[in-house]
């Protein structure tokens, strides 16, 4: 995961309550077999709308979203956080997210700022009356910037220091690396490997063929 | 105070205690993978370049999408195909053992896993698949894990977790002919409902549990999920070891000495308290049915369909009724009135070799009911061998079932074998859900008894149905 410290991006005003999962992303596009690539399932249903934010010139390029309140609610699909990430946000703004949303974005380096609602409809104003303007935000100060406009964010402490050490749950764990070689080496030697393979003699299997019904 | 077995096998496993609300590392003894929940795993590794630390506690099977028939063709839906490839490609470029379609020992990952001699008691086993709680009936903390941990566990072989509570159910008494460990698993879900479990690692105690084989303590754990459960566990015996010996991955000569005594020492101490207990006697049991769309909708089969009325609590009436809606069901209808379009034996819950015997004793000799299609499915091709070894198939097949290739199969219907909109099932395996047989499809959970009478019979019946009782229950 990169170190994330501040990021400056064009700031997507996104007008609405309760964005669920599944308006982030719609459940077909959850069979797919690879983890990048989903830019262009990011808000599918709402993407053939051309009036929808994100088709406008302006906009395209967005890697901050400032949206109402209660983002990410419904299904635990991680796909939610991969698709924004993809589409290239960094940064989500929101009074409030829910739980599963915030903690999968924590996982995936997307930041998600709680910054309280009165602020985010300061944020939108100033993002409408000026599309296309740029929006920084610091996680050193837990601040997030637009011109002349600075307001505070809330984000968790552990989760907060990850971000600013670059460090997904793998990397974190990696660094005890030396404390998992060593409890390796107390572990005893009837526990089964899988490898070199170990099986009853290999024999053909007769495919069953269909039936007349 | 003393602990549970949940609680030592969780100490023994502890890598590093987690400080200021971090959670505890925890080390990961065998890692199964199937071809669904498997890719973005891989692909996270690859993109961040990491590397499987472990590809020898690691093991892969196709299950989920896998055809019964034509196995030896080109996979004909293109999206199971492409998963299935994936797996292929992945394995081989992570050096992870894989067992394909056509290979004997092909399979459900939790029928391969026990059966390989891979799973044992005394370990921590994942899978990205939530029945991997089946596992546990080896006394082994089993459970499954998202894709993010998937890959966590690639990479590191290890997941940070918080602890999980404990629960005893302890069933006594002995179980009454005919009936059998899938009915005690759906009794234990009715009374506990699909929530009952959450957090918890259940632990199944009693005479009861000690006297069943340990393919039918699998079926037990198999459904502690359907319970909300993060896992079931049984403590390890003489059935277990005895199972475990002898199998490809077993322990040999001091080894197995040293682990077997190890393995002994894995029991709940006397004087452990459990976060929760629940009690149930087996002696009260018969054969149990699922009538709604969710597990714990469950009634013996004696009984009549339920009214919505029969339910204290508003959200259970209304929940009553919209299963009875979708399953098609009036109220008042006996059970016994049911008639069945397929009867589905198979899946990780009750696709072994002794669930086939089982079903097999009871149609023998007789004729299938006309208008009532049967699937067998074993659970692995190993499964498949040994019942032909055994002329199971030939029992099958001369009773006018379909006898086919191993994997999920109907089970979830990822491949071909699925219900039609509003065909009605008598199925052995784990979940009843709206649609998760087929489109539209019904689906009664029954055990493999029941299914083979129901087949005989042509409406969901006890083997006590059958004229001539089969002598498998004299
Ligand atoms: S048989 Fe069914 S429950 Fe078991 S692993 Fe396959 S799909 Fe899941």
């Amino acid at each position: 995961m990169e170190k994330f410290t501040t990021h400056t991006g064009v700031g997507v005003p996104l007008r609405r309550s309760n964005v669920d999962t599944d308006q982030i992303i719609p459940a077909v596009y959850l069979k797919r077999i690879t983890r990048t690539g989903f830019e262009d399932a990011l808000f599918a249903a709402w993407r053939g709308d051309a009036d929808f934010i994100l088709n406008k010139d302006e906009y395209k390029a967005g890697s901050v979203l400032v949206a109402g309140p209660d983002f990410g609610t419904g299904s635990s699909r991680e796909h939610a956080v991969w698709a924004l990430k993809d589409y290239g946000f960094k940064v989500v703004i929101a009074s409030r997210f829910a739980d599963i949303f915030r903690g999968n974005s924590g996982k995936q380096g997307l930041l998600a700022a709680v910054v309280s609602q009165e602020n985010v409809e300061l944020l939108w104003k100033l993002l409408d009356a000026e599309p296309g303007k740029e929006i920084t935000v610091s996680l050193e100060d837990r601040t997030v910037t637009c011109g002349e406009l600075t307001v505070p964010f809330e984000i968790d402490d552990y989760v907060r220091w990850r971000l600013m050490e670059g460090l997904d749950d793998i990397g974190l764990t990696l660094q005890h690396q030396d404390e998992i070689t060593e409890f390796e080496k107390t572990r005893a030697s009837w526990r089964p490997q899988t490898l070199p393979a170990k099986h009853l003699p290999s024999v053909h299997i007769e495919a069953a063929r269909p039936v007349d019904a | 105070m003393g602990t549970t077995l949940a609680e030592k096998l969780w100490a023994s496993h502890l890598v590093r205690k987690g400080e200021d609300g971090a959670p505890d590392l925890i080390y990961i003894d065998l890692h199964m993978c199937h071809e669904v929940t498997s890719p973005q795993a891989f692909e996270g590794l690859r993109l961040a370049g990491r590397q499987v630390r472990r590809p020898d506690l690691t093991i892969a099977t196709e299950d989920h999408n896998t055809p019964t028939l034509d196995i030896d063709l080109p996979i004909a839906d293109e999206t199971s195909r492409k998963q299935v490839n994936k797996l292929r490609e992945n394995a081989e470029e992570f050096g992870i053992r894989i067992h394909s379609l056509g290979d004997a020992d092909q399979g459900i990952v939790h029928v391969v896993g026990p059966q390989l001699g891979l799973t044992m008691p005394g370990m921590t086993v994942v899978c990205g698949d939530s029945h991997t709680s089946t596992h546990g009936a080896f006394g082994a903390l089993a459970f499954g894990i998202g894709t993010s941990e998937v890959e966590h566990v690639l990479a590191t072989q290890t997941l940070p977790l918080k602890p999980f509570k404990t629960m005893a159910i302890n069933v006594d008494g002995t179980l009454p002919k005919g009936s059998t460990a899938k009915d005690i698993i759906l009794a234990i879900i009715a009374k506990i409902g699909t929530g009952g479990g959450q957090g918890y690692v259940l632990e199944y105690r009693g005479e009861a549990i000690r006297a069943l084989s340990m393919e039918a303590r699998m079926t037990i754990c198999n459904m502690s999920i359907e319970a909300g459960a993060r896992a079931g566990i049984i403590a390890p015996d003489e059935t277990t070891f005895a199972y475990v010996e002898g199998r490809p991955h077993a322990p040999e000569g001091e080894d197995w000495d040293a682990a077997v005594e190890y393995w002994r020492t894995l029991t709940t101490d006397d004087d452990a308290v459990f976060d929760a207990e629940v009690d149930l006697n087996a002696a009260d049991l018969e054969p149990f049915i699922t009538w709604g769309t969710n597990p714990g909708q469950g009634l013996p089969l004696s009984a009549n369909v339920p009214s919505p009325e029969d339910f204290a609590e508003e959200s259970d009436r209304e929940a009553a009724a919209n299963a009875l809606e979708y399953m098609g069901l009036t109220p008042g209808t006996p059970f016994r009135e049911i008639p069945i379009d397929t009867v589905f034996l198979g899946s990780c819950t009750n696709g072994r070799i002794e669930d086939l015997r089982a079903a097999a004793a009871i149609i023998q000799g007789r004729e299938k009911a006309p208008h009532t299609r049967m699937l067998v499915v074993p659970g692995s091709a190993r499964v498949r061998l040994q019942a032909e070894a055994e002329g199971l198939d030939k029992v099958f097949l001369d009773f006018g079932a379909e006898w086919r290739n191993a994997g999920c199969s109907m089970c979830l219907g990822m491949n071909p074998d699925q219900l039609k909109p509003q065909e009605r099932s008598a199925s052995t395996s784990n979940r009843n859900f709206e649609g998760r047989q087929g489109k539209g499809g019904r689906t009664h959970l029954v055990s493999p008894l029941v299914a083979a009478a129901t087949a005989v019979r042509g409406t969901l019946s006890s083997p006590d149905d059958l004229v001539d009782a089969p002598a498998a229950l004299v």
